[in-house]
């Protein structure tokens, strides 16, 4: 890089891998991070901890209405049962869509998300159109998701923050009465927790 | 504070890029910036109000067109430099380094 783009642009893209890249290396070198538990950290977000939780979580109050019961008293707890605790789902809140209530997770500040349980947030969730959007025409960023909400239901949207995390626990879709929790659990998308989508049906489920 | 990511009800920010094919991470770079700042906050280095509080401070025109992770590298710096851990002159040294190295 040139003396004279480089100070005023020290963040451009073409060299931020490159600033990253410095940073790692010297904060290694001074011992103040592992290595090896970065690479631990990126394999657990990008392989392990995902949606697939929650969709876990999603099924099982599906199935065993004590435990929705709980899940709806104390989130955290609840979720904890199923094992999925840590950082960024320390305080757990779950809304229950209903046919008159339906709930969207947003945070308009930056980027907070149920880690535990959803895992990362994609990237629109963390970008300025859906955050500055979501609160004031959520049925307008409901419709940009393919997802029409009647005139009659309610939509709330929870801002989520830095201590305390919304999931959405999705109407049960209909046609999946004999269905078990692992089954059930293939129908919950990422979507439908966070309230911009819905759970598939059983034949768009199969059809997977 | 009120400030630039205070993004609720602005208008204007455009249409929601709704990918869902998007990995978790888009480069090696995020995933590394990612653990770092992980284990940074982890190891004391800043906490999570600190963190969000250089991120609220950066400039409005920077912040709009800059990556998410971009906003954790520059809290990172911001708060590696304040406690003394890296200075800006190493960084650049570093990258120089790198880049002839990797040459």
């Amino acid at each position: 890089m040139s003396e004279q783009d480089g100070h005023k642009h020290d963040h451009r893209p073409s060299d931020i891998s490159l600033r990253v890249k410095a940073i790692e290396s010297l904060l290694v070198e001074k011992g103040l991070i592992d290595p090896a538990a970065m690479d631990k950290l990126v394999d657990a977000y990008e392989h392990k901890i995902g949606p697939h939780n929650g969709a876990r979580v999603v099924a099982r109050a599906w199935s065993d209405p004590a435990f929705k019961q709980r899940l709806l008293g104390d989130g955290t707890a609840a979720i904890a049962e199923l094992g999925f605790t840590g950082i960024q789902g320390e305080d757990m809140v779950v809304v229950e869509n209903t046919p008159q209530v339906h709930n969207m997770v947003v945070c308009t500040l930056c980027s907070c998300y149920p880690w535990p349980t959803l895992g990362l947030p994609p990237n629109w969730y963390k970008a300025a159109p859906y955050r500055s959007r979501a609160v004031i025409d959520p049925r307008g960023v409901l419709r940009e998701f393919g997802v029409e909400i009647s005139a009659s239901t309610e939509v709330r949207v929870w801002d989520s923050n830095a201590e305390l995390r919304y999931l959405v626990l999705p109407q049960r879709p209909a046609g999946t009465e004999g269905l078990g929790e692992a089954a059930l659990a293939s129908l919950v998308t990422r979507d439908s927790m966070i309230g911009v989508g819905l759970p598939r049906t059983p034949e768009a489920g199969a059809k997977r | 504070m009120n400030g630039i990511h205070d993004l609720g009800g602005r208008h204007g920010m455009g249409p929601i890029d709704i990918d869902p094919g998007q990995p978790v991470f888009r480069a090696d770079w995020e995933r590394r910036m990612f653990a770092m700042f992980i284990l940074a906050f982890a190891g004391g280095h800043f906490n999570v109000d600190q963190f969000r509080s250089a991120i609220e401070q950066m400039g409005p025109a920077e912040y709009l067109q800059s990556d998410y992770y971009e906003h954790w590298l520059h809290s990172l710096e911001t708060w590696c430099k304040t406690n003394g851990s890296l200075t800006e002159q190493e960084i650049e040294d570093r990258m120089r380094e790198l880049s002839k190295g990797g040459a």
